[in-house]
């Protein structure tokens, strides 16, 4: 496969995984959450490299998701003991970032890890690194990775489904028939724990909040059904990443900040444009109303 | 460490940077309080996201390093992203976290591609915009730290000129309007207040850590006190603590980004209040239960002896 052909059938893996995975996170009311999990993976990713001395994935898959699970729990504790939820979201990510960007500059300044890449990754060059396993041909590290988070993403969606629509809707209800609400949001946190480090090594940490949310804002303009938002999510995804290469390609800038950028104006169209929820549309319903009540 | 107690008492540009980081810190840990308790802390963190396309603009159009450009670039830029927020929740179904989200991570998507633009340019390689992710103190010279001073200076006036009608409207909006205080004017006011201190920190604590100058000084004050006068003052003084040390400690080493120690000793003090402070503190409180409990323990054996039997 062709150079490009890589570059844009991953960034469009990254966009399916976090579009599907961001739809619940907007139900939930946990963008916040999400936005502070991708800043301290790069703290997860950054001690999995120094107690493993390597940049291997699965070390840096495990190190995020513990990293992202600790800043659920952090959150979870502060908040109980008394602190606003926005402000214990705010306390614990700029401290475990800060840490994470530290011990970067300290320790790890030398190799491939640095805070550009961890913030704006580099999908230009994942296509060149590259990995052999067992029968298959040398595939980009990055898309195993990330094959392989979507196929759990998905698995967990197909068999939780029911699970994961009745907690984001009305979670009084799933808790008394029995819906361990919990774990449920655990398993979603961590869901984006992988989702945010899978899409690490090609968009970066801050950008992925982009990729979460934006796709899934704009498809909640669009419809009313939670299936059909999963699916135009991912579609928006996709649409993202391939239209973000090409302009990035055309004014020469960064990969992934267009991508994000692309995703901020597809959601301003739908916005404005959407047929049953658009901006346009009220204004429209408002002055035939009007317009009625006059004659 | 003499070398260092040298640099600071010999070097007057380290001096002035000081003191701007000392201002800074009071500014926003008194704004920050405000902002906690309205509510908006998040608000603060898009705004100084948003700020990033602002400052490459502001560089694209002047081509120099102007730190007044491209403050007001950041300003411009930081404003809007408020003003999108509100937009986007208002016509909407979407609620406020993702909004704020989605406004933070597409203006930031929007500064990165201007930033990689800026960086091609001969002119902006070496411009050093970058600093303004994590701040670089120490990269500060002379007449930009002496108007950060200033206007750290000039923002700390304000807030306590109009403190009292603030206090009003942050607690009791409706008794506010009732007193005929001009609530949208001071909500704008505020909110220029807010983004003002932020734009003048992004230089020295940089736009992705700075919501934390506002919000980590103002939670820890928070455990001290229930009044909002000294929970201003102590936040305030956590906020100059956490400016001053984590730019000395920045200066130790070469390179280091001034930004991650200030939060990082930000969230020091922070967690000193949260076991100590008395009254709310996890320590404090546990020691009062255990004297209560054995003050009680004491009673009822004192009451069984007497022979009184609840």
């Amino acid at each position: 496969m062709s150079y490009e052909a890589w570059i844009i059938l991953i960034g469009s893996m990254a966009g399916i995984t976090c579009g599907i995975t961001g739809c619940f996170l907007i139900l939930r009311k946990l963008s916040m959450l999400a936005d502070a999990i991708s800043h301290t993976v790069l703290l997860g990713i950054v001690l999995a490299f120094l107690i493993s001395q390597s940049m291997n994935g699965i070390y840096m898959l495990i190190g995020a998701a513990v990293v992202g699970l600790l800043t659920v729990v952090f959150v979870q504790l502060l908040h109980s003991s008394g602190v606003q939820e926005d402000a214990s979201i705010g306390v614990v990510f700029t401290f475990l970032f800060a840490i994470g960007v530290i011990l970067i500059t300290l320790y790890a300044g030398d190799v491939h890890l640095d805070v550009d890449h961890a913030l704006m990754g580099e999908i230009a060059f994942v296509p060149w690194d590259t990995v052999q396993i067992g029968f298959l041909p040398e595939l980009p590290k990055a898309f195993l990775m990330l094959s392989a988070v979507l196929l759990i993403v998905l698995v967990i969606i197909f068999l939780f489904y029911k699970e994961l629509k009745i907690t984001s809707f009305d979670p009084a209800m799933a808790a008394a028939i029995g819906i361990p609400v919990l774990f449920i949001h655990y398993l979603l946190m961590g869901m984006v724990s992988l989702t945010t480090v899978a899409s690490f090594d090609s968009v970066g940490a801050i950008l992925v909040v982009a990729m979460l949310i934006a796709p899934g804002a704009s498809a909640y303009l669009l419809t009313d059904k939670m299936s059909v938002m999963l699916i135009l999510s991912g579609v928006f995804g996709v649409a993202a990443a391939i239209i973000g290469y090409y302009a990035a390609m055309l004014f020469n800038v960064s990969i992934s900040g267009s991508m994000a950028a692309v995703n901020g104006i597809l959601f301003a169209l739908v916005f404005f444009f959407s047929p049953t929820k658009g901006y346009l549309f009220k204004k429209f319903a408002l002055k035939k109303v009007k317009y009625g009540s006059e004659q | 460490m003499s070398d260092l107690m040298n640099m600071v008492l010999n070097n007057a540009n380290t001096q002035w940077v000081l003191l701007a980081t000392m201002l800074l810190g009071i500014a926003s840990g008194v704004l920050g309080s405000i902002a906690l308790l309205r509510k908006q802390s998040l608000i603060g963190d898009a705004v100084a996201h948003a700020a990033l396309p602002g400052i490459c603009i502001a560089f694209m159009l002047t081509g120099e390093k102007s730190l007044l450009a491209l403050l007001i670039g950041a300003t411009i830029t930081g404003l809007l992203a408020a003003y999108c927020i509100q937009f986007v929740i208002s016509n909407s179904i979407i609620k406020e976290d993702t909004a704020i989200c989605l406004i933070l991570s597409v203006f930031f998507g929007f500064g990165i591609v201007l930033l990689t633009k800026v960086t091609q340019s001969p002119a902006g390689n070496k411009s050093g915009l970058s600093d303004f992710i994590f701040g670089q103190a120490a990269s500060l010279v002379g007449s930009d730290v002496k108007m950060m001073a200033i206007t750290a200076a000039a923002l700390i006036v304000i807030t306590a000129l109009i403190f009292k009608e603030l206090k009003v409207l942050t607690f009791d909006p409706e008794f506010a309007k009732g007193l005929g205080l001009p609530a949208g004017f001071l909500n704008l006011v505020f909110l220029s207040l807010l983004v003002a201190v932020i734009v003048i920190g992004i230089q020295a604590v940089g736009v992705i850590l700075m919501a934390a100058l506002l919000i980590t000084p103002a939670v820890a004050a928070r455990y001290w006190t229930d009044s909002l006068g000294k929970m201003i003052v102590i936040s305030g003084i956590f906020g100059a603590i956490s400016g001053v040390a984590g730019t000395l400690i920045s200066t130790l080493g070469e390179g280091l980004a001034t930004g991650p120690f200030i939060v990082v000793t930000a969230t020091a003090l922070f967690l000193f209040s949260m076991f100590f402070a008395p009254g709310r503190g996890i320590v404090t409180n546990a020691i009062k239960r255990q004297i209560n409990h054995k003050k009680i323990n004491r009673e009822l054996t004192m009451q069984k002896e007497r022979g009184e039997y609840l």
